[in-house]
């Protein structure tokens, strides 16, 4: 069986960060296993701009993003494999793949990186009623097929779920020659970034319509209409709110889920919340040297987010290669919250483990205006923050200090606490 | 001037064209769509039932018990997927026990082997997630769940390796008596026949009262559906029926072949003969229905939704055999469930009554066996391995929620009767079937159909006529 310090699954944003970081670490014995043709992950697909503000200060396309670490893979010369699915991942960090030049092969890794990224949830996950033709795309898969194979999956577009690709993709379609006729959101908010819907919608006049769902796809064959309505608190329709939409295309966006069935197969906890595998301050999994970042861990907003967190993760892989992340987890003191947060990736945190800084990042459960964000360690405030808007569709982030932590050598309790201002 | 058409590929028809092939024939079978199963027989409940349900003495006992007890034989001479996982109805209330008793009766007059009432604890043992108020339960071992594209197709591909032509996209417009038999007319082409067999589903009323004074109503009875994720597997391991009673009517909850749960079906008489549409009020019927005999059923988990059409006649009863009006018309028809458990004895029986008519000699060559699609997943490493030596495609990963490879997509395309559109790459090798519902592999079947085929992309349909994928290139109407 071959053997690896540490394999990384998955050669998007987060494995390429992660290995680029690991490597610089002093890790030298790294292997990326990734699925697709190339390097990169979905960022090959995502041909706008706006990714990178935070990491180098200019704003990149998706690809221009992603050469830049695959740019530090190849200068390190880090091992990758392309075309290759990883089929299982054990408990004992037994890594099963496959590809067309080595048939099946058998990896054992000291140490594993979850990097999968997430993947669409379809339409038959939100029962949505009507015929089953063609024309009804994920927004990812109509985005791969105009931006990569250059083909308009649509002309007339309805397109449910206001998600940041369903945004990125009302305008591409309307860039191609589509007419987008409406998006329609569930939810009275939307779940992309406020930057895409004044940039993606306002900006052509397509209107957005919260609180309204597809109620009834027509057409046998291929799309003729799709019939949107409103809905009440209940998240139900209401009858009476009916709009009908001539299209031959639906859109959807309607959300991101982890991809974690290899996490599974490895025994990982996952967080019934994020559906990603619950870890540490080190990013480790509930298995021991097994660390997750990006996607897989928790749908990111922002490419950069990913980027630091996976190098994190690249980090740590590696100190526990050198046997130096202590697998003592009875330091783990758990991140709790109120009054906002629906989750918080780490989950838990080991003052003694913790790097000189450590961002919690977490998502909102609903749109919130003017609200302080606290964060008390046992029963002294130390980050005492305002925030004007805080909305489900964009993540929040605090930075707590190592020398915070000092001062509490018996620390109970670390509360995120979100109130109104 | 062929021996036999026979309208349809569906179950019915493509399991008579099967058994037909056993004969010294020329028979072709006509089909409106572009690829078989893509009817009735598609959306169901992919159910081997028992045969204790259907009357004794109808038609439907008959032929139900008897195909399935072909069943698991024929699983191995054809390849498909099959599991006798046996079959629970659940009895909710000491009120509804007389009415178990019957059941159990009427299975055992119909010849249903190792029926047995069993109580609450026993009930428990076989599934932990049952209702609390269920008392008792008819379990019927013999009880099976099949993959019905499986069977479909392995019933058409060994008919037309045994010399049976299909011809697809034939929707048949006429049929006229003629001299030495019947002109079977389509939109594009006609046929000369010496007999017909009528095995047009929810169709199958269409043709049959063209010849037959006791005319037959076919009514599309709709049942939808809900596909749970595989992480659901195991959540029942046998297939759970309701007793209709005193809770109402329910829904079956049960395993399938492919390792997910189904959840339906619903029972609403419409219109439309192609009406496969879902509805909001039928999906949370299921939801609601579904809850009746067990507890907690992982509805939530769904990853897709979908609507059958029964082909329910007003009788309720199979209508098989020859119109005694037009000598060489045979019916099969109303074959709505246990159309799928039944296909076997039909197909059997349909074929020795055409064969007679027309005096046919069995064919010496005939080959029973037909070898499926290899399924790589199911191979050990080694196995794999030295599939992937000899032709590396089969290390190619396409779908990645169901494992497809490559390899397997191009069988399925390229063997007889092979897949043309993504729904028939679907049928065969489930790429596209799973969770994430062709999100990711749609655009590689698309381009591996395109290549196989030597079409444009452009070309490449969902499930065949106006269903394409894409209508154009990038900034091509500005």
């Amino acid at each position: 069986m071959e053997k690896y310090n540490i394999v990384i699954i998955g050669g998007g944003p987060a494995g390429l960060a992660a290995a680029a970081s690991a490597y610089d670490a002093g890790e030298r014995s790294i292997l990326i296993l990734e699925r697709d043709v190339k390097l990169g992950g979905i960022l090959n697909q995502c041909i706008h701009n706006g990714f990178g503000l935070h990491t180098f200060k200019e704003e990149l396309t998706g690809p221009e993003y992603a050469q830049r670490y695959i740019d530090q893979v190849l200068e390190r010369k880090i091992e990758y494999r392309l075309n290759t699915m990883v089929m299982d991942i054990s408990p004992e960090k037994v890594v099963t793949a496959m590809n067309k030049s080595d048939g099946m092969f058998q990896i054992d890794a000291k140490s594993v990186i979850l990097a999968m990224g997430c993947r669409e949830r379809p339409r038959g996950a939100l029962n949505t009623p009507g015929f089953r033709p063609a024309g009804i795309y994920s927004a990812g898969t109509a985005q791969r097929l105009v931006n990569i194979e250059g083909y308009m999956p649509g002309r007339k577009v309805v397109i449910l779920g206001s998600g940041d690709i369903g945004l990125i993709m009302a305008r591409r379609m309307t860039l191609e020659g589509a007419e987008v006729k409406v998006v329609a959101e569930i939810q009275p908010y939307s779940g992309g970034l406020k930057r895409n819907i004044v940039q993606c919608l306002d900006d052509y006049g397509i209107p957005l319509k919260l609180s309204h769902t597809v109620v009834d796809i027509q057409g046998k064959e291929r799309v003729e209409g799709v019939t949107i309505a409103e809905v009440g608190p209940d998240m139900k329709p209401i009858p009476g709110t009916e709009i009908h939409y001539e299209c031959d295309t639906l859109l959807l966006s309607v959300g991101l889920l982890p991809e974690n069935e290899l996490s599974k197969q490895a025994g990982v906890e996952l967080s019934r919340v994020t559906s990603g595998p619950v870890v540490n301050e080190s990013l480790e999994t509930s298995v021991p040297g097994v660390f997750a970042c990006g996607n897989v861990l928790h749908v990111h907003d922002l490419v950069d987010y990913v980027s630091e967190e996976a190098a994190a993760a690249g980090r740590n892989a590696a100190a526990f290669v050198r046997g130096e992340l202590s697998g003592d987890t009875s330091g783990e003191i758990p991140i709790t919250f109120e009054g906002g947060p629906r989750y918080t990736v780490p989950c838990t945190l080991d003052p003694k483990k913790m790097t000189d800084t450590l961002t919690v990042r977490f998502r909102v459960g609903a749109v919130m205006q003017d609200r302080w964000v606290n964060v008390f360690l046992d029963d002294e405030r130390i980050v005492h923050r305002r925030r004007q808007i805080m909305a489900p569709g964009e993540m929040e982030e605090v930075v707590l200090k190592k020398s915070q932590f000092e001062n509490h050598p018996d620390l109970k309790s670390i509360l995120i606490k979100v109130e109104e201002a | 001037m062929y021996d036999v058409v026979i309208i349809g590929a569906g179950v019915t028809g493509s399991a008579i064209a099967r058994y037909l092939s056993r004969y010294q024939v020329k028979a072709c079978v006509l089909e409106m769509s572009e690829d078989v199963c893509t009817g009735t027989s598609k959306a169901n409940s992919a159910i081997v039932h028992a045969g204790y349900d259907a009357e004794n003495g109808s038609l439907m006992a008959k032929y139900n018990v008897e195909g399935s007890v072909m069943m698991p034989d024929l699983a191995k001479e054809l390849d498909f997927d099959y599991d006798m996982c046996g079959s629970l109805v659940v009895c909710l209330s000491e009120d509804d026990r007389p009415a178990l008793v019957k059941l159990y009766e009427n299975g055992v007059k119909n010849g249903v082997k190792d029926l047995e009432i069993i109580e609450r604890d026993r009930l428990l043992e076989l599934e932990p997630n049952i209702a609390d108020n269920a008392v008792a339960a008819l379990w019927a071992p013999t009880g099976g769940i099949v993959c019905p594209f499986g069977l479909t197709i392995a019933f058409a591909e060994n008919a037309c390796e045994n010399g049976v032509e299909f011809f697809f996209n034939e929707k048949v417009t006429e049929i006229q008596k003629t001299e030495g038999g019947f002109l079977v007319k389509t939109e594009n082409n006609e046929y000369e026949t010496k007999t017909v067999v009528n095995a047009a589903g929810v169709y199958s009323d269409v043709f049959h009262n063209e010849f037959a004074s006791k005319k037959i109503h076919i009514t599309p009875r709709k049942g939808e559906y809900l596909l749970l994720d595989h992480a659901t597997y195991g959540y029942v391991t046998h297939t759970v029926f309701q007793l209709p009673g005193k809770y109402g009517k329910g829904v079956l909850v049960t395993p399938t072949v492919h390792k997910n749960t189904l959840v339906g079906p619903t029972a609403t008489d419409i219109e439309d003969k192609e009406g496969v549409n879902t509805t909001q009020e039928g999906l949370q019927e299921v939801i609601d229905k579904s809850a009746l005999a067990l507890k907690n059923v992982p509805v939530r988990q769904v990853i897709t939704s979908f609507a059958g059409l029964r082909a329910h006649e007003d009788s309720h009863e199979f209508v098989i055999g020859e119109i005694p009006e037009a000598p060489g018309f045979f019916d099969a028809a109303g074959i709505e469930s246990p159309g799928l458990s039944s296909s076997p004895a039909i197909g059997l029986h349909v074929s020795d009554m055409v064969a007679e008519k027309l005096g046919l000699e069995k064919k010496a060559d005939f080959k029973a066996e037909r070898k499926g699609i290899i399924k790589a997943g199911d191979l050990s490493l080694e196995e794999r391995n030295e599939l992937i030596k000899k032709d590396p495609a089969y290390g190619q990963i396409i779908c990645r929620c169901e494992s497809v490879s490559e390899g397997e997509i191009i069988d399925a395309i390229r063997r007889p009767l092979g897949a043309k559109s993504l729904d028939g790459v679907k049928r065969r090798v489930r790429a596209g079937m799973g969770r994430c519902q062709a999100g990711f592999c749609s655009p590689r079947v698309m381009e591996i159909l395109s290549r196989e085929l030597d079409i444009p992309l452009s070309e490449i349909t969902k499930s065949g006529g106006a269903s394409k994928i894409i209508v154009g290139t990038v900034k091509d109407s500005l």
